[in-house]
């Protein structure tokens, strides 16, 4: 059995407002093997967002870890100083952010912003750094790497700069790639393009993904396990095949009637859209049942 | 057969655009080019595409809120657009608009009751009991409570904000509603209880639906016909079986196999790969597949929409 690259367990996070603390993640657990694209879905409000800044050691107050361990590698990210996170992030983790335009810097080329990781995470000198950048934004697939990484992000259009921010996010081969709703903003051909590539590429170099989106299409495309988030806490999760093909939980169950399903109405005739709230009596509860199905033995171990 | 409520005829919108460069001369970007279809009463048009096709456009032109460069708009047979058409007041009463964001769409200083009491006055109900009257019979139709007509629009979550929205859009009882991307801001289990609703409503009024969407799945659930647009044109029209059981033009195919949908996903369903039969085709090419973005300053060139099987049409590349 290999050692999972993230270990995050009981994670507890809190808002401080005044003298009361209001609990925001309720004690979450879950682990990202190598290599495994692992998705968080859940709806607005849910803590997914939360769960990714926590493990980047980006919450702003007043939110704050309030107990529990994310490990990294066997280490907890938790005890790191800011100078020691700050060395780790952008270097063995990134993250993808929903909007590019607001992650990218207006005032900067992008290939003078992808350079940048070379030569903090590398030592590199700014001369190399830019060749590399170019690289990277072939790697990417953009077409004229050499003309578009002297392209200030506004001269770049919604699809490209979110290849920009992969390109940015996998410079230095991280470890695990964090990518926090990376297609929301953008049209669908462009978004299936965006996912493929961010699949293709994870897959190519090993690297592992956690992936955060409300839509649970791009998580079933994407990812090969699935933690599906209410309120806090984690009340699902399984391997991606039985999540969809058998869910547990009467939430998940709700959230998957609700979906209007492409090529359902051809099959079966227009069917109402399961009202979540119709079968679910009482909202306050679902967050005290949690199906957590055992990872598939590898090696002799569950 | 009835006369269609309404019928647009050969839209066009262009924008005159400051040409690049100090003396640059101007420029014309080609919104929408030629777009012509029926709406009937009680039906659900969607129209389809990605940002910057004309979808959008195409929508204010039908509420008089962009000018037409060229073609017509009727409405039960009469001019609904231009200089021959009706003013603001009769129009209102005849097309209404659900706008995407239910945060943005509503005055947030004003209670729910003032927001949907105005459109009333204005159009000359003085009477207080039956305004009030109406707006509690429109709540409760898009399932909020009288009570909830005195607060203010940031007490509602957003699901009960774009019910709010609906309320608003109804108020007047007219006939055909304009649904811009009426559930893309809203969460999955949200999102379905504003499906059911605009489905009850429609059946219960018996409303048209003009819904302008970039999600493929709810345009399936909620649609009677659908037209695809790229690049300020109509590149496929049909039925909504027709469109998603057999597209024939490669944008539209294109688009389909692009969304992310668990069942596609796992393999549970297979898509159907099928694709219209096009015997007409003879060497003629499809219009732009939608590979490569279009160039919106340059005149689109001269093809046109050919109907291959009973209200299936494509657009193809002009005869030589």
């Amino acid at each position: 059995m290999t050692a999972p690259l993230l270990d995050v367990r009981g994670l507890k996070v809190a808002a401080r407002l005044g003298d009361r603390a209001h609990p925001i993640l309720k004690e979450v657990s879950f682990q990202i093997m190598p290599g495994e694209a692992y998705g968080l879905v859940g709806e607005s409000g849910s803590g997914k967002s939360v769960t990714s800044l926590a493990v980047m050691g980006l919450l702003k107050k007043p939110l704050r870890v309030a107990g529990g361990e994310i490990l990294f590698k066997g280490q907890d990210l938790l005890q790191l100083s800011k100078r020691e996170m700050r060395r780790l992030r952008g270097n063995r983790v990134a993250m993808i952010f929903q909007e590019p335009m607001t992650a990218l810097n207006p005032l900067s080329t992008v290939g003078r912003q992808i350079a940048e990781m070379f030569v903090l995470h590398q030592g590199k000198g700014w001369d190399e750094a830019q060749r590399l950048a170019v690289d990277a934004l072939a790697s990417v697939r953009v077409p004229n790497p050499d003309r578009r990484a002297r392209n200030f992000p506004h001269q770049m259009s919604g699809g490209l700069r979110q290849r920009v921010m992969i390109a940015m996010a996998l410079a230095c081969n991280p470890d695990l790639l964090i990518a926090d709703e990376p297609t929301t903003a953008l049209d669908v051909t462009v978004q299936a393009e965006v996912l493929r590539l961010i699949k293709e590429l994870c897959a190519e170099r090993g690297t592992a993904v956690l992936f955060i989106s409300h839509d649970l299409g791009v998580i079933a495309s994407t990812c090969q396990r699935v933690g599906v988030m209410y309120s806090g806490c984690l009340v699902e999760e399984n391997e991606t095949q039985a999540l969809f093909g058998d869910p547990r939980h009467e939430y998940t169950r709700g959230l998957l009637g609700a979906l209007p399903r492409l090529g359902s109405r051809s099959q079966h005739g227009r069917q109402r859209l399961v009202d979540i709230d119709s079968i679910i009596s009482d909202r306050s509860k679902l967050t005290e049942t949690r199906f957590i199905a055992p990872r598939a033995a590898e090696g002799g171990q569950p | 057969m009835t006369a269609p409520l309404l019928q647009v005829d050969d839209l066009h919108v262009r924008f005159p655009i400051a040409g690049g460069g100090l003396l640059g001369g101007r420029r014309t970007l080609y919104a929408v080019n030629g777009i012509s279809f029926d709406l009937a009463k009680g039906e659900c048009l969607s129209i389809v595409g990605e940002s910057g096709c004309g979808k959008s456009t195409t929508a204010l032109s039908i509420l008089g809120l962009q000018e037409a460069t060229e073609g017509s708009i009727r409405y039960r047979g009469q001019p609904f657009s231009g200089a021959g058409g009706p003013g603001r007041m009769q129009r209102a009463r005849a097309v209404q608009m659900v706008f995407q964001d239910p945060y943005a769409s509503l005055n947030p200083r004003q209670t729910v009751r003032t927001s949907l009491s105005a459109p009333l006055r204005l159009h000359g109900i003085k009477s207080a009991s039956e305004i009030s009257d109406r707006i509690e019979a429109m709540l409760a139709d898009v399932g909020l409570t009288p009570e909830q007509a005195d607060r203010y629009p940031h007490e509602f979550s957003g699901g009960q904000r774009q019910r709010i929205g609906i309320a608003r859009a109804l108020i007047l009882e007219p006939e055909i509603v304009v649904l811009d991307e009426p559930v893309s801001a809203l969460d999955v289990s949200i999102r379905a209880q504003i499906i059911n609703l605009l489905l009850d409503l429609q059946e219960k009024r018996g409303l048209s639906y003009l819904m302008i969407s970039h999600d493929l799945s709810v345009v399936e659930h909620m649609s009677d016909r659908v037209l695809v647009m790229f690049a300020g044109q109509v590149v496929e029209e049909g039925g909504w079986r027709q469109i998603f059981e057999t597209p024939a033009h490669p944008y539209t195919r294109r688009l389909i196999a692009a969304i992310p949908d668990p069942d596609v996903a796992l393999r549970r369903s297979e898509r159907s790969e099928r694709s219209a039969d096009l015997p007409m085709l003879d060497g003629r090419a499809f219009v732009a597949d939608g590979s490569v973005a279009p160039d919106v300053f340059v005149r689109p060139a001269p093809s046109e929409l050919v109907e291959f099987a009973p209200g299936h049409k494509v657009r193809l590349a002009a005869a030589h």
